[in-house]
């Protein structure tokens, strides 16, 4: 696999002076192209942290990041470097800056200075691509939180990055509203091979990626798969982090002494472990 | 109830008014003004009178509206028309001690107020038949000529778009904060004008706080979205100028040529005075 994000040994604080406390220490993640990974970590673990150095908003006290073989240090390629990696945030209402859908997601390209018969074509693909079309000339306040987050999130596939950021894009909807934004990463990750970095706060979602990275204290302290992660339980409570429901109720079950694997982590597989286990 | 609230006072249509580019409308709305002003005799006035007349039944816009439009300007009316009336001087009409009406002074008057309410009717029909979205790009357009002496046209439009944008946003959260304070036992409603100015500073200072906390989050999202100001930005939509335009503003300019017109040979027509 091409590699798309390299932290290369990290460390970040946002004390200009002291330096210290030390946010990101020492942190080397590589991300390769087509990736769909979760970053994991309770408050202040610096997962946020992480992802702001991924697209130039932040920069290294030491260490180097590239993305897509240009280093972020380098202003020049600032402009290149947030268009590879586009970033979306928590709250929807707060990066959506026209009044009509459509202007919005046409914003990112205009920026760019793409032509005009062009920025249609991409603005009409994006917003197909989230399943937004239909509502191209509302006004974003008559939309719903998923429906908002789905707009964000076509207002960066219009600058056609390699790679989506999501800082807690989920955290202000309703279970509707996750589950839209999920379904919609997964498809552009698995149709349109962008690599998606998702920091969550939700296990189920976090259950549903290729890859969990879980942070803790400016540290990698798990990088695997999500079922070998969320095995992990008792660690996993240490930093302050649950398991999926399905995973805790295996680990339950096991507890009490029952034949069970704990590595399940999606609900049809708990189903039929469960009737395996009452079938017996 | 809020969220359905309309920004500004545009009423969306299909009509050739609301059709028109917007710069055409802006420039010809302008035009319109001005052709007021310089009309000179009733038979002109009457003639944009008319004009505009025919423009609202063109748009589709309710009759009503007109009237709506032009309330909050009678008090300026009267108070312009009264002294007009007043204290212009000429041929005495009618006189109680000091005040006098003359023949000059009602003509004054009356001019005054046509022109002023025709002056409101007609830049509230542009109000009415453009989005704010498209009234702003259509000013950012005609005033970028005026980049090349530094002034900051782009600067301007965006913040104006970001303002129509937040603008249902924090309608929405003041309703929020209200009833936060109002469960919290704050009372909005009753005492004097003072003691209700203090009662909102509990909901002012939250809005104020919030409003700060999304101006900077925007602003990330938008240096994240390659935003660098007007430099070297394009945009999606592009304006042109269809055959519409060329006819309403060639139907304009007849108007005012014909304006003139009278104002040279009205002696050809009847007095109406």
């Amino acid at each position: 696999m091409k590699k798309l994000i390299e932290t290369n040994h990290i460390s970040f604080s946002y004390e200009e002076e002291t330096g210290l406390p030390l946010v990101l220490e020492d942190l080397s993640i590589t991300i390769g192209q087509g990736e769909f990974v979760a970053v994991l970590g309770h408050n202040g673990s610096g997962k946020s942290t992480f992802a702001k150095h991924c697209n130039a908003v932040l920069l290294p006290r030491t260490g180097t990041v590239t993305v897509d073989g240009m280093d972020t240090k380098d202003e020049d390629k600032l402009f290149e470097i947030r268009q590879c990696a586009g970033m979306v945030f928590q709250n929807p209402d707060n990066q959506i800056v026209a009044t009509v859908v459509e202007e919005d997601v046409a914003f990112a390209p205009e920026n760019m200075g793409v032509e005009p018969a062009e920025i249609r074509r991409r603005v009409d693909e994006a917003l197909k691509a989230v399943g937004m079309y239909e509502y191209r000339e509302s006004a974003p306040h008559q939309l719903s939180g998923g429906q908002k987050q789905r707009v964000a999130i076509a207002g960066i596939i219009a600058m056609r990055p390699r790679c989506i950021l999501l800082d807690e894009p989920t955290a202000m909807l309703d279970p509707r509203g996750r589950a839209e934004v999920m379904r919609v990463l997964r498809q552009l990750n698995r149709e349109n091979n962008i690599t998606v970095v998702l920091i969550t706060h939700y296990m189920e979602e976090a259950a549903q990626c290729d890859r969990v990275i879980v942070m803790d204290d400016g540290r990698v302290l798990m990088d695997d798969i999500p079922r070998r992660v969320f095995s992990r339980v008792a660690e996993l409570r240490q930093v302050g982090l649950d398991v999926p429901q399905t995973t805790e109720l295996m680990t339950m079950l096991k507890e009490a002494g029952l034949p069970v694997r704990t590595d399940i982590i999606d609900e049809q597989e708990c189903v039929e472990a469960l009737r395996a286990l009452l079938t017996r | 109830m809020i969220r359905d609230i309309t920004i500004g006072q545009y009423f969306p249509g299909q009509s050739a008014i609301h059709r028109m580019d917007p710069r055409v409308k802006i420039l010809l709305s302008v035009l319109y003004i001005v052709m007021l002003f310089v009309a000179g005799n009733l038979w002109g006035l009457l003639l944009g009178v008319l004009f505009g007349f025919a423009a609202y039944l063109l748009s589709g816009i309710p009759l009503s509206m007109i009237g709506k439009s032009m309330r909050p300007v009678v008090p300026i009316v009267i108070f312009t028309a009264v002294l007009n009336l007043f204290l212009t001087s000429g041929d005495v009409l009618w006189q109680w001690h000091f005040l006098k009406i003359t023949k000059e002074g009602i003509e004054t008057a009356v001019f005054m107020s046509v022109r002023i309410l025709c002056l409101i009717a007609g830049t509230s029909l542009l109000t009415y038949t453009t989005s704010p979205i498209a009234l702003t790009d259509g000013i950012e357009r005609l005033l970028s000529p005026l980049k090349k002496v530094k002034l900051p046209v782009h600067e301007l439009a965006m913040m104006m778009t970001i303002a129509l944008r937040f603008i249902p946003t924090l309608i929405e959260e003041t309703d929020k904060i209200m009833s936060a304070q109002k469960a919290r036992g704050a009372d909005l409603e009753s005492g004097g004008v003072l003691q209700r100015a203090k009662a909102l500073l509990p909901i002012l200072i939250p809005l104020f706080v919030s409003a700060f906390r999304r101006a900077d989050e925007l602003a990330l999202a938008m240096e994240c979205r390659c935003y660098h100001g007007g430099e070297g930005r394009t945009r999606m939509k592009q304006m042109k100028l269809h055959g519409r335009d060329l006819v309403s503003g060639l139907v304009t300019a007849a108007v005012f040529a014909g304006v003139l017109l009278l104002n040279r040979y009205v002696h050809l027509l009847p007095t109406i005075w």
